[in-house]
This record gives structure tokens, sequence and C-alpha cells, in this order.
């Protein structure tokens, strides 16, 4: 019986970009500036890093296949680097190789760093992309926005919720995280919004608009990992470990098969049991004390409350409007500003929320610092809501 | 007995309103606001000569059986691959499988009718059928009296001696190279001369030839003619023809030039749905086709008219519509205008022609499977069954979607997305008995799709590759009620 991989790795350091339209930079300058900071934090030299674990999810846009781009942007000393892609479960991909890596006892220290350079497409939103040879043949041209918005047609038909309720609700949700990354320094949107702007912005995919859209930007985050023992010898500060590290892949059921209706993701639900038995959560809503979950658009954090059982089923609606999910609620959600206000640099989404739950552990996120925060939940979905990549990674205080 | 056993029609829901012609060009000439009565029909984006030939004949296998089907025709002067047989598509998208005769007609207004009389004249040895589709998409120039005058359509025919509706009496043909009008090799439009010569030495002079031998062969007198099918955009021709004739004027079907157009090869066929919508048993039916020439053939409706119209027909077909204002659009769909279509637009989606064929049944037929082992419907067909519970390898057999209705299960209009006709709208749909597929809509008029609304799907454009002059088609939903 496997033992799972709670309390086996430790982050020894994290770092993360600025994220945000970064015109002037690379990738391999947002790779650098990420790294230097977690570098520095770990407090290690470089060349006591024994392999890497690259993720960047898109090809054609960002730095091209293989693990070299990462190897020659930080002059790696010719060890392993693993090139990684599972869509927005990019980033917590490349992560789970390197914690895997450390906790077979492979190597003592692994780096995983993603990396996403989205504002060089020409336009607006995440680029245009083939789905494969075959795939082109019969999907539809779906864009992101147009994928998710029927999680809310799926919603509304199995509760019987309200357009408008149901849309109130999401603007309530942007609305949040919004003023959350008012107070993030690193967020790509810095602002807040009101109700009103949220519900009246320009429709994008009914009935998702505007700012019911996460930003679309640059950035890195990387995060160097090692075993308690040699955090211990490294470092005075307390130890933040990896709890649980879960992903789910849909089968075709969801869009071939049974009784799915589109109002809920499937794989999360799977990915979170999995990760709450292995990080020994007997009851998420106590034990969890903050969610960045993937809030590409407002209506899959509505839906992915309820597939964490942290809403029960039917009253994501009521429990958002509730406040339940604020910064000063009983489960903050995005305390960093989320998708919403970081964007989605693909590669680094994953990598970028374990930096908050890292931050939030070691007492150093700012004006958005929880009051002992114990446990933190990061979650991303790659692909469609009827077929997916679903990632979770448990990140809390080790306690040994 | 031999002749038509049934029959078919499909028009396009879209119709621009002859008005936002003229509103958009009369400034450039004057006599088109003359001609502005009334509507065209118009293809939609993503539909052609193929896809309105597949509409039209399924409506036609309401009626008639599939399985008796020896050979298609298709008749057009618009077919979208020149090297390419068009009819096997049609064929595929019919699912009529791979043991039959394809051909396609082409180069004349009267190609359909010509193909007909081909049919009607090899008769059969047994039960089997013939289907002749003709359909058209003629492209004409902005601002032309030809837009003013045509539309787009399609209409099928069966052929053969089991449930003859309209039995075969006889055919004549005159064969004349007059050219009223052309369309060259890598020409995009057709170039055409004066009207009231193509009146005076063509029609009044070539439809006789063929018609009085055609009287004189049969022993028919014009009077006896009921319905007297003459397509043309000369509105008063073919009573000046029927007048020469000794036809009665109130047999002249008209050509429905103000809420149809003329929709080319494949109008004669159409103008005789329209007729066998109505039409008495005991009544005789002469009709003629144009170009270079002109073929009659002579019908006598039989009592299975009665019993054997299709569930769409003429009458159906013309009142499922949508009116169009926009003149823009029209110039949009038929490519008259280079319009920015944003750099999503600009993604390149190669046709990968061995893939295609591997997938085939699928694209064309809309195929996916239903296991032998726990009877679940799928599409696309996998190696394995997608039911988790029973997971069987290589345990599905062919099972067509196409004619399946469905219901929408997840939607969305996005605007984001690259579209000839923003917003796209797509979803999940579930078929009735099981299987589903996330598709594309067309055809939506705002406000009617939402969750459990029931779908058909049809054959459409999924996608140019005008980089390398190819068009995917695949099947596409749209909901029912429209």
């Amino acid at each position: 019986m496997a033992s799972g991989i709670k309390d086996k790795v430790v982050i020894l350091g994290m770092g993360c970009s600025k994220f945000g339209e970064r015109w002037d930079c690379s990738p391999a300058d947002l790779m650098a500036e990420a790294f230097e900071e977690c570098i520095a934090d770990a407090g290690i030299d470089k060349s006591e890093i024994q392999a890497a674990w690259f993720g960047a999810g898109m090809d054609a846009h960002n730095v091209g296949p293989s693990g070299l781009p990462l190897s020659i942007a930080l002059r790696l000393p010719n060890i392993a680097v693993t090139k990684v892609e599972n869509m927005c479960a990019t980033g917590t991909e490349a992560f789970r190789g390197a914690v895997y890596a450390v906790a077979s006892g492979a190597c003592d220290i692994a780096l995983a760093l993603g990396v996403e350079k989205l504002k060089d497409i020409g336009y607006g939103g995440l680029p245009q992309r083939t789905r494969g040879v075959e795939n082109d043949m019969f999907w539809p041209n779906v864009s992101a926005p147009g994928a998710f918005a029927q999680l809310a047609s799926g919603y509304r038909a199995k509760h019987g919720i309200d357009k408008d309720d149901l849309k109130r609700a999401m603007a309530h949700i942007s609305v949040k995280s919004h003023a959350n990354g008012a107070k993030n320094p690193k967020a790509h949107l810095q602002r807040e919004i009101t109700i009103e702007q949220a519900m009246n912005a320009p429709n994008i995919a009914d009935p998702i608009g505007l700012f019911d859209c996460c930003g679309v930007s640059d950035g890195a985050a990387c995060a160097i990992v090692t075993t308690p023992e040699i955090a211990a010898r490294l470092k005075n500060s307390d130890l933040v470990s990896v709890k649980a590290l879960q992903l789910a892949a849909s089968n075709g059921y969801e869009a071939g098969y049974g009784d799915w209706d589109g109002s809920y993701l499937k794989t999360t639900r799977i990915a979170a049991q999995r990760a709450y038995d292995e990080a020994g959560i007997k009851n998420p809503r106590e034990e969890i004390s903050m969610t960045e979950v993937h809030d590409c658009f407002s209506i899959t954090e509505l839906v992915t409350m309820e597939d964490l059982q942290l809403s029960e089923e039917g009253q994501a609606v009521r429990d958002v409007l509730n406040g339940d999910f604020d910064a000063d609620g009983r489960i903050p959600c995005q305390i960093d500003g989320g998708l919403k206000c970081f964007g989605h640099p693909i590669g680094a989404s994953g990598l970028r929320m374990i930096y908050e739950n890292y931050l939030q552990f070691s007492g150093r996120a700012g004006d958005r610092q929880l009051a002992d925060p114990r446990m933190g939940l990061n979650h991303n979905l790659g692909g469609f809501p009827h077929q997916n990549i679903c990632s979770i990674s448990i990140i809390g205080r080790y306690e040994k | 007995m031999f002749g038509i056993t049934a029959y078919g029609a499909y028009v396009p829901r879209s119709r621009l309103q002859k008005s936002a012609i003229a509103d958009a060009n009369d400034w450039f000439d004057a006599s088109l606001r003359g001609l502005a009565k009334g509507e065209r029909s118009m293809c939609n984006w993503d539909e052609d000569t193929i896809t309105m030939a597949v509409e039209a004949a399924q409506d036609c296998l309401t009626v008639l059986d599939r399985e008796t089907i020896k050979s298609l025709c298709l008749a057009s002067t618009t077919v979208p691959f020149l090297d390419r047989q068009n009819s096997v598509v049609i064929s595929e998208a019919l699912n009529l499988g791979n043991r039959l005769r394809t051909m396609d007609v082409t180069a004349s207004q009267r190609a359909a009718t010509t193909a007909l009389i081909s049919l009607l004249e090899a008769g059969g040895k047994d039960d089997s059928s013939a289907l002749l589709v003709a359909s058209e998409h003629r492209r004409t120039m902005c601002g032309s009296r030809q837009e003013m005058l045509w539309g787009d359509g399609a209409a099928a025919l069966g052929v053969g001696s089991q449930g003859v509706i309209a039995e075969y009496l006889g055919s004549a043909c005159f064969a004349d190279d007059f050219v009223d009008h052309y369309r060259g090799e890598d020409a995009t439009f057709n170039y055409d001369w004066e009207e009231r010569w193509i009146r005076d030495e063509g029609y009044l002079n070539s439809v006789p030839a063929a018609v009085n031998e055609l009287f004189e062969n049969t022993g028919i007198k014009a009077a006896d003619i009921a319905h007297f099918v003459l397509p043309s955009d000369q509105a008063r021709t073919p009573g000046a023809v029927a007048k020469a004739l000794g036809i009665a004027a109130d047999a002249v079907v008209d050509s429905h030039i103000n809420n149809l157009g003329v929709a080319g090869a494949a109008h004669p066929i159409l103008l005789l749905t329209a007729v066998l919508d109505k039409a008495n048993a005991g009544d005789l039916v002469l009709l003629a086709g144009f170009g270079q020439g002109t073929d009659a053939v002579l019908f006598r409706v039989t009592d299975a008219i009665a019993s054997r119209r299709p569930k769409t027909g003429f009458n159906g077909a013309l009142e499922k519509r949508r009116p169009e204002t926009n003149y823009n659009r029209f110039l949009s769909f038929n490519n008259l205008v280079e319009r920015d279509i944003g750099k999503r637009g600009e993604l390149d989606k190669q046709s990968y022609l061995a893939a295609m064929y591997r997938k085939k049944d699928l694209l064309n037929g809309f195929i996916g499977g239903k296991c032998r082992e726990c009877n679940t419907i799928q599409i696309p067909k996998e190696n394995y069954c997608v039911n988790t519970e029973c997971g069987a390898l290589h345990s599905q057999d062919d099972y067509a979607l196409s004619q399946v209705p469905g219901r929408i299960k997840t939607w969305t209009a996005d605007r984001l997305t690259f579209d000839w006709n923003p917003p796209a709208y797509f979803g999940l749909v579930e078929f009735e008995g099981g299987g589903r597929l996330m598709m594309d809509f067309t055809e939506v008029e705002e406000g009617t799709v939402e969750s459990g609304v029931t779908v058909t799907s049809h054959f459409r454009i999924k996608q140019f590759d005008n980089q390398r002059g190819f068009r995917k088609y695949f099947w596409k939903a749209i909901p029912s009620q429209q």
C-alpha cells in the first residue's frame, strides 16, 4: 500500500516573477527573475541542484520543446532537465516531478520551474491553437471562456438557479479576487472593481463577461525542494511541506457517457478526495485554511467550491454571496488575487499558487497575511469541463 | 411503371431581403430598385452545393428506401470540388455505403434535367432506385441583377419502378450552342448577354423545338398540360413560351423569383418538387430545362403521390425561413469582400488527408459505435468502450447518429473564438438512446438555445483551408424548433 507523499518533501525555497504584460522580458528573463529569488531563499548554490523539471504549456508560442530552454536560461550544471506539459496543470506537474524525485531518494535537491510568455502573440486572450490533427476535424472551435461558460448552463439546469443570481455570485467572486490582488505587488491586475462593473462588462461567452475572465499575462514561478532532514540542516525557520499531490485525467466518460450533467468537474472531485486522503484530512472545511483554485473564469471557482467539498452541492451561490471565501471569510480563496489578478501564464500558475501558500505559512504575505494558516489547497484545471486534467496540491506546515 | 418515386427539397433558411441589396447598390444602378421585391435564399457561411444536396436528399429519404439506392447523381454547376467527386461526399453523408454508382453532372443549366432523362431512359432491371440531387450555390457580382434574381437551393428525386408518383411518359432533347451566358475555367462569375435576345432567339426557339417533338412522340397535347416547369430569371418568359406552345397560362409554374430566387441547375428540380407538393393524380407535368438547348420531360402524376410526400417538401423548405437584412453578411458569406477576420482566424489548420480518410466514417457519415457487450452508444467510435463498467476492446459496431435527435446538455455563445458568423454557438449534445458529443451549433436564433432543447444534426462546412483550396465538412446541431 502506497504511503503517499505527505511530509516526505519540504520546500527549501521559492520564487515568483512579477506577473503581467512583460513586453520587455523574454521567457529567459522571467525564469531568471523567479529563480534568483528562489535560490536566494533556499540559501544554496546552483550547483547543489541535482535535477530539474521544467513546465511550459504552449510550445508554439513560448520557448519551444524540451528541457533545454531552462537549462540554458539558468546555465544549470548539465543536470537532468525534464520538460513537462499537462495544459493548465503544467506548473503543478513540474512541481510533482521534482517532489517525487526527492521522495524517491533519487536526488536530494530538485528544482521545479514553470514559465509562460503569452503576450507575444499579438492579441488578447490565450493563443488560438490546434487541438491535434484528428480533433481539429470535428471539435468545435472552442475558446477557453467558451469551454467554461458551459459550466454555467449545466449548473443552472441542474440546480434551477436564475441566470441573474448566478451572474451576481460570479461577479462577487471577481470583485473579491480583485480586492485581494490589489494588495499583491506581484499581481498583474492590482485594482479593485465593483459588482456593477463585473455585472455589466462586455459579454465574452454567455454568461461569462470580461470581468469573469482571468487575466492573460507573462510570468514564471519556481520551487526548490528537498527532504525535511536536509532542510532542517540548511534552514532555521519553520518548514513547509507537501501534504498531497494528486492528478486526475478525464477518460472520456464525461464527454461521451454517463450521468455527467456539465454542472461540476468530475476530475476535481476525484483528485480532491484522493488529496484529502493522502494528506489525512477528514474535514476539509475545518482543516483547510486557504485555497488557490483554478479561477480561469469566475464560474469555475464557484463550482470548484462544491467539488472540493467546501460548499454543499447546490449551495455555492449562497456561500459565495455570503462571503465564505472572501479574505475575511471562513476559507479565503485566492488570497493572492488568483488567476483573476495574476493572469494565467500556463506553465507558471500551479507554482505561483504554491508560492502564495509558502509565503502565508512563512508569515511573509504582507498586507494579505492570514492569521495562522495551517493547510493550503491548490487546484488547477487543464482543458475543458467535459474533458480535462485536474491537479491538486496540498501544502502545509511541516509538523513532525 | 417507371418514373419518379420520391422527392425532397431544401432551401437555406436565410432569406436576404432584396431591399437590402437595393439599399446598398442603387446609387450605382438605379434599375435595381425595380427588382427589389421580396427576398432570395442565401447559403449560410457553412453551406454549399454539397451540404444543400445532403439536406434535400435526406428529405427525399423520408419516403425513399435507402436500401434500394444503387446510384447517386449530383447535378450542379457549382460543385465545390472540380476534381474530387462531390457525389461521393453526399453519398457518404447519407450513409449509402460503398456499393453504388456515383456521378457528377455539370457545366449547364440543364445539367439536372439531362441527368434525370439519362436515369429515366436507363430504366431499371430490378426494384432498385437512383437518386438524383440537384444543388446550386452560384456566386454573383456585388450589385448585379443576378444577385437580385438568383437564390440558392437543392432538390432530390428518387427514380425507379417502386412507388412511382410521377410516371415517365417520354422526353426530348434539343442541343444548340446558344451562349446566353458562360463561366469559363478559372472564372468566378458568369458573363451574360442581352435578355431580349436570350428570350427571342433562345427560349422561344429552343424550348418549342424540344417540347413539340415530345408532344408528337407521346401524343400529348399542349392543352392537356397541368403544370409547365420552365425555370427562368426572366419573369415573363415562361408565360411567353407557354403561349407559343399553346399551354394554358395557369399551368405555368412560378419561378419563385420573389421568395426564393432562381437556383440555377437545381431550379428545374426544385420547381418540380413545388409541383409535386400540390399535384393531383392524373396531372400531366411538363418539365423543361434550358441551357445550350432544351430538355423536355413529360410525367403523369399517379395515385401514389398522396402517400409519398416527403417530410418537408418544397413548401416546407420555403417556410423555414429567417429574414436577413444585413447585405454585408451576404457579401461576407459569399466571399465577395475581404473581411478582417482577426488574428484568431489566422490559425492554419491543414487538411491532413490521410488522417481525414481514417476518420471519414465519423466526419462524413456521423458514425459512432454501439458496443456489442453493453449496448452503449458512443461517438467517436474508439478502441475501448466508453462505459467504464464495460471497457470492452474492439466491441463496437458502426452506429450512425446523423438522423438521431439530441438534447443540449451544456452550451454557450462564444464571442472570443473565431467564427464566420459570431457568436459561435456550441455545446455538449446527448443523443436519444445514448452517445454524446461536444458539437458546433449552426443557424441559431438568439434566445432559442438552452439546456434541454432538442436538436437535429446537419452536414455542414466545418472549416475552410483557403491556403490549400480545401474545405472540411462535419455535422452540426440545429435547435429543432427553429
